[in-house]
């Protein structure tokens, strides 16, 4: 493989903390500052795309930010796997600042200059862990991310966002201090590197109960991908307004997580090696466990958002499933179940926050017509749910398409039959939300006439990311090209 | 022009003479003890920086005071370990100065010159103790800058008094212990200078006097930097000292203690004897666990901001101590790096508390309410400085950590390593408690017993400049902690490690 040094990926980072400054200067003329998020968002995405034709043809882009230690730099590096996490993440930055921008508006709500710049800096954190070359970079900016979420999710400085505040960080960064710090230390300590190689860095270094006790730790304690029983912040975590619950968590913080789990199964330890110790299996029992019962607890909550949370909590180990079949089909079906399901969750999460603006309601009984009223923020959310639950045509058909066929090459029939349990209840959580909206008697429904659709600052991204997901069945080339150059297929 | 051969004795004489000039102008013009203060460190800082520019160009400088050869006369020694101390002190000195003038002229306004004057003599002392290289010199300087801090503790309020009092006791008891221990070694030897202790010592290494003096030299610097259990001095001096005091003594007088140790051990004692002969560091290591455990838990009590931080400084000393114990070169490094880095952070977090104190005449967790809106940079500043206390990389916590842990691995000392985790843990819940104060909880009236209300807004520049010039510095220095580790660290380790 060819190796390249370019700069762009650091710029792709800088660009949104840079930003901040800007925004925090025009914070008396709220268009001018959300016009610097579009430029940052704008620039920050053409230089992620950029690199895209490069990355196709078999480049690495390497930049070596600084030496901070013998032997270890803060480096960063852009691979298949990396490149298209930005590019989901910088390309859904954009829209969800417009959706901000309808949401935060219309509810009128409090330090939104503060919203802005801390927006803009977890994005920074997104990319930097997307285009990490080694551990250490990784944690630096997993770190940032944890703490750059923090007031995001506590905006509301009430008790609640307190309380939940306080869980947040809890988990996040205990997690993170208590596992994945010693056990990135411990790893450099057998093998002299951080550095993340084809095969892993610490195959071959040591016996295979430290190796499990390793994975272990990296797997909870990269917390973010909400692997139960280290679940329990993001439901607390959609105390944060909407749009922060739709781009952070369910897209950039949690993917972070299934994304660092993915760097350590494949950079850390190596397929090979997990294969022969078949410590893949311990991992895929852990994901599994939390797909079902993630899936269950969903059917039972009532409000939008929770039970969005939940679904999130499964679909986040669909993909930490497919990184653990170390099957090339599963693992591709993984990564580009990062993607897929990106653009349909985020669908969802939008819907609520539109609904929650234009009729102030949090709970799915009391949605009971609202598709009558607000049809088009419905019709998004048929498409974002078919798209989590897998049915064509929409692209998470293709990623889960793909992990059922890597259950059956890795052998794994108790695999598929989670995966087709999971589906059913998805279906079983989400559709009658969208039947109970559009089909019911007109004493039933529970909006009168005024009601109308949310901004259309609200409206369109929804609209958008929806067709999104529909187009990515028709063209889902791109991911599953970078999906398999990562892997190697 | 002085020639640069001159400046190890300048970096101590400048401040000596500067604090008989500023008490004698303080006679006629108080307003004239600040700049001079500010003056005399600026140039102690050139000199330090430049001594140490020499030390990594050239290696160790040995500067013949009178031009006396040792063992007869005393000498001074500048390696890179005490190089790196000397910049260490004279930049915390430097900043603590231009930070003090408006807590000063509040705390303390009819006793400026009085009260500067003994800031820079704690200076020299502080700069004495590091420069020397004769064990005796050192208890002398060691009794300076001891003596200066009791009064300068004393100035403080509350219980100011006592405390100072109670510091003075243990303070003595340590010196006493420490001034004993080398008598014993005088005896055996007949000599006080440390090069030449080192080379006689290996010889009569088996001698029971000789361990004797080890143990109270040991016992007496451990008194005099807070290794728990010998902490119980510190929390209330530090707490009840002025504003000035604190931000002068918390960040320097535990980490050049450290620094005495780590002197002593090797350039008195040798690694070898330390570590081979005695044999006792799983027993040190453990009791460092102990200090970090029981720092961190004790911090983790107390309602009042400053005196947390205080619980936390013993927790930090167990960090340097264990660290040493260790016993191999990433445990060293991480403890030599853990001296600058936990000057700067605890620096950043005492200014912090300075200027809170200035502005809402407290340091209660309650006085912290709402100031992340009323004084947003001076929280943004201790919001570095405590993610630098949690561990949070690129800070220079992190560093210091890292390879304190590394070396806790090497050595396979699980415990401290859990311990180090933990303590990152106990920090992270301490100063989010902080943070949470100041973020969530409205503000209201502030201190019923009397005082008048204050209306709180963001610190003079006069506060915010070092504040932000530390802060700055704690993720400046954590990105180049590459180059000063090969540059310096690396040559401050004994070999053969």
């Amino acid at each position: 493989m060819e190796t390249k040094i370019c700069i762009r990926p650091l710029l792709a980072i800088l660009v949104s903390l840079i930003a901040v400054a800007p925004i925090v200067l025009s914070s008396k003329r709220p268009n001018l500052r959300e016009g610097w998020t579009f430029i940052a968002g704008i620039i920050k995405f053409s230089l992620v795309a950029s690199m895209v034709p490069l990355v196709l043809d078999g480049v690495r882009l390497e930049y070596t930010v600084a030496q901070v230690l013998p032997g270890m730099a803060i480096k960063l590096a852009v691979d298949p796997m990396g490149l298209m996490f930005a590019l989901v993440s910088s390309s859904l930055w954009i829209v969800t600042s417009a959706y901000s921008i309808g949401y935060m508006r219309g509810l009128d709500e409090h330090s939104q200059t503060r919203y802005f710049s801390f927006f803009a800096i977890a994005l920074s954190s997104t990319i930097g862990v997307a285009f990490s070359a080694n551990l250490f970079t990784m944690y630096l900016f997993y770190e940032m991310l944890s703490l750059a979420t923090y007031p995001l999710v506590t905006h509301h400085q009430d008790d609640e966002s307190r309380y939940s505040g306080r869980k947040y960080l809890a988990f996040i960064l205990g997690t993170s201090i208590g596992f994945v710090l010693p056990a990135m230390l411990i790893s450099y300590n057998l093998a002299g590197t951080l550095e993340f190689a084809n095969n892993g860095f610490l195959s071959g270094t040591t016996s295979k109960t430290v190796m499990t006790v390793l994975l272990i730790m990296f797997v909870f304690g990269f917390a973010k991908a909400a692997i139960m029983p280290f679940h329990g912040w993001l439901p607390a975590a959609m105390v944060a307004p909407t749009p922060v619950s739709a781009l952070l968590h369910a897209v950039a913080v949690v993917k972070v997580g299934v994304f660092s789990i993915f760097r350590i199964i494949t950079g850390v330890f190596g397929t090979d090696m997990l294969r022969s110790l078949e410590l893949g299996t311990v991992v895929a029992y852990l994901a599994a466990f939390t797909i079902i019962i993630a899936s269950l607890i969903a059917l039972s909550q009532d409000g939008l958002k929770r039970r969005l949370a939940f679904s999130t909590i499964g679909q986040l180990s669909y993909i930490v499933l497919g990184a653990a079949l170390l099957s090339p089909k599963g693992m591709s079906g993984g990564l580009v179940h990062i993607a897929m399901h990106a653009f349909g969750k985020i669908t969802l999460f939008f819907c609520a926050g539109a609904i929650y603006v234009a009729t102030r309601k949090k709970n799915i009984s009391d949605m009971v017509g609202i598709g009558k009223r607000m049809p088009v923020t419905m019709i998004a959310f048929l498409i974002g749910s078919m798209s989590v639950i897998g049915l064509p045509p929409t692209g998470g058909f293709f990623s889960k398409w793909y992990l059922v066929l890597g259950t059956i090459e890795a052998d794994q029939i108790v695999m598929l039959f989670v995966l087709l349990t999971s589906s059913l209840l998805n279906a079983a959580y989400f559709l009658p939300i969208v039947y109970k909206a559009f089909f019911c008697t007109a004493e039933e429904s529970m909006f009168d006439d005024k009601v109308a659709e949310a901004p259309v600052w609200c409206v369109a991204p929804l609209s958008l990311t929806a067709l999104v997901s529909i187009a990515l069945f028709f063209y889902p080339t791109l991911f599953m090209r970078l999906a398999e150059m990562a892997l190697g297929v | 022009m002085i020639s640069p051969e001159q400046y190890p004795v300048l970096i101590v004489v400048i401040p000596l003479l500067s604090a008989f000039i500023i008490n004698v102008i303080g006679w006629f013009r108080k307003g004239f003890s600040y700049p001079l203060i500010v003056l005399s460190l600026i140039i102690t800082f050139y000199l330090s920086v430049s001594t140490l520019l020499q030390v990594v160009d050239g290696g160790a400088i040995s500067y013949r005071l009178g031009g006396w050869p040792p063992p007869f006369g005393i000498e001074y020694v500048i390696d890179h370990l005490n190089a790196l101390v000397l910049v260490v002190i004279s930049f915390v000195s430097l900043a603590a100065a231009v930070f003090s003038k408006e807590s000063v002229k509040k705390e303390l306004p009819d006793r400026i010159p009085q009260y500067y004057t003994l800031f820079i003599l704690l200076v020299t002392g502080l700069l004495g103790m590091t420069i020397t290289g004769d064990a005796f010199n050192l208890y002398v300087l060691i009794e300076i800058a001891a003596l200066t801090s009791y009064a300068l503790i004393a100035f403080g309020r509350d219980r100011a008094l006592v405390s100072s009092f109670n510091y003075v006791i243990m303070g003595t008891v340590g010196a006493s212990f420490y001034l004993l221990g080398v008598g014993h070694l005088y005896i055996m030897t007949g000599s006080l200078n440390m090069g030449d202790l080192l080379s006689i010592l290996p010889a009569i290494s088996g001698s029971r006097a000789i361990f004797v003096a080890f143990l109270l030299i040991i016992v007496g610097i451990w008194t005099k930097m807070a290794f728990f259990p010998l902490h119980g001095w510190l929390p209330n001096a530090y707490t009840y000292a002025p504003t000035a005091t604190g931000v002068l003594v918390a960040p320097l007088m535990t980490k050049v203690s450290v620094y005495i140790m780590i002197r002593l051990m090797f350039s008195v004692f040798s690694a070898d004897y330390v570590f081979n002969t005695l044999n006792v560091h799983d027993i040190i290591v453990w009791m460092a666990v102990a200090a970090i455990i029981g720092g961190s838990l004790l911090a983790l009590t107390q309602t009042d901001f400053r005196r947390m931080l205080t619980y936390l400084i013993v927790a930090e000393v167990g960090y340097m101590v264990g660290g040493v114990w260790l016993a191999n070169s990433a445990g060293i490094t991480g403890a030599i790096l853990h001296i600058l880095n936990d000057a700067l952070m605890t620096l950043c977090l005492f200014l912090v508390a300075g200027i809170i104190y200035h502005k809402t005449r407290g340091h209660h967790l309650d006085d912290i309410r709402g100031l992340y809106r009323k004084m947003p940079f001076t929280m943004a500043a201790f919001t570095v400085g405590a993610l630098s206390m949690i561990g949070v990389p690129p800070t220079v916590g992190f560093f210091s950590k890292w390879y304190l842990i590394l070396g806790a691995i090497d050595a396979g000392q699980w415990g401290f390593m859990a311990a180090l985790i933990i303590s990152s843990l106990i920090n992270a819940v301490l100063f989010f408690k902080v943070i949470e104060v100041g973020y969530f909880e409205p503000m209201h009236g502030h201190h019923d017993d009397g005082h008048h209300e204050v209306t709180i807004d963001e610190a003079p520049f006069s506060m915010l400049a070092p504040l932000y010039v530390i802060a700055v510095s704690l993720i400046v220095v954590g990105i180049y902690t590459s180059s000063i580790i090969t540059n310096i660290i690396a040559h401050a380790v004994p070999k053969g490690l």
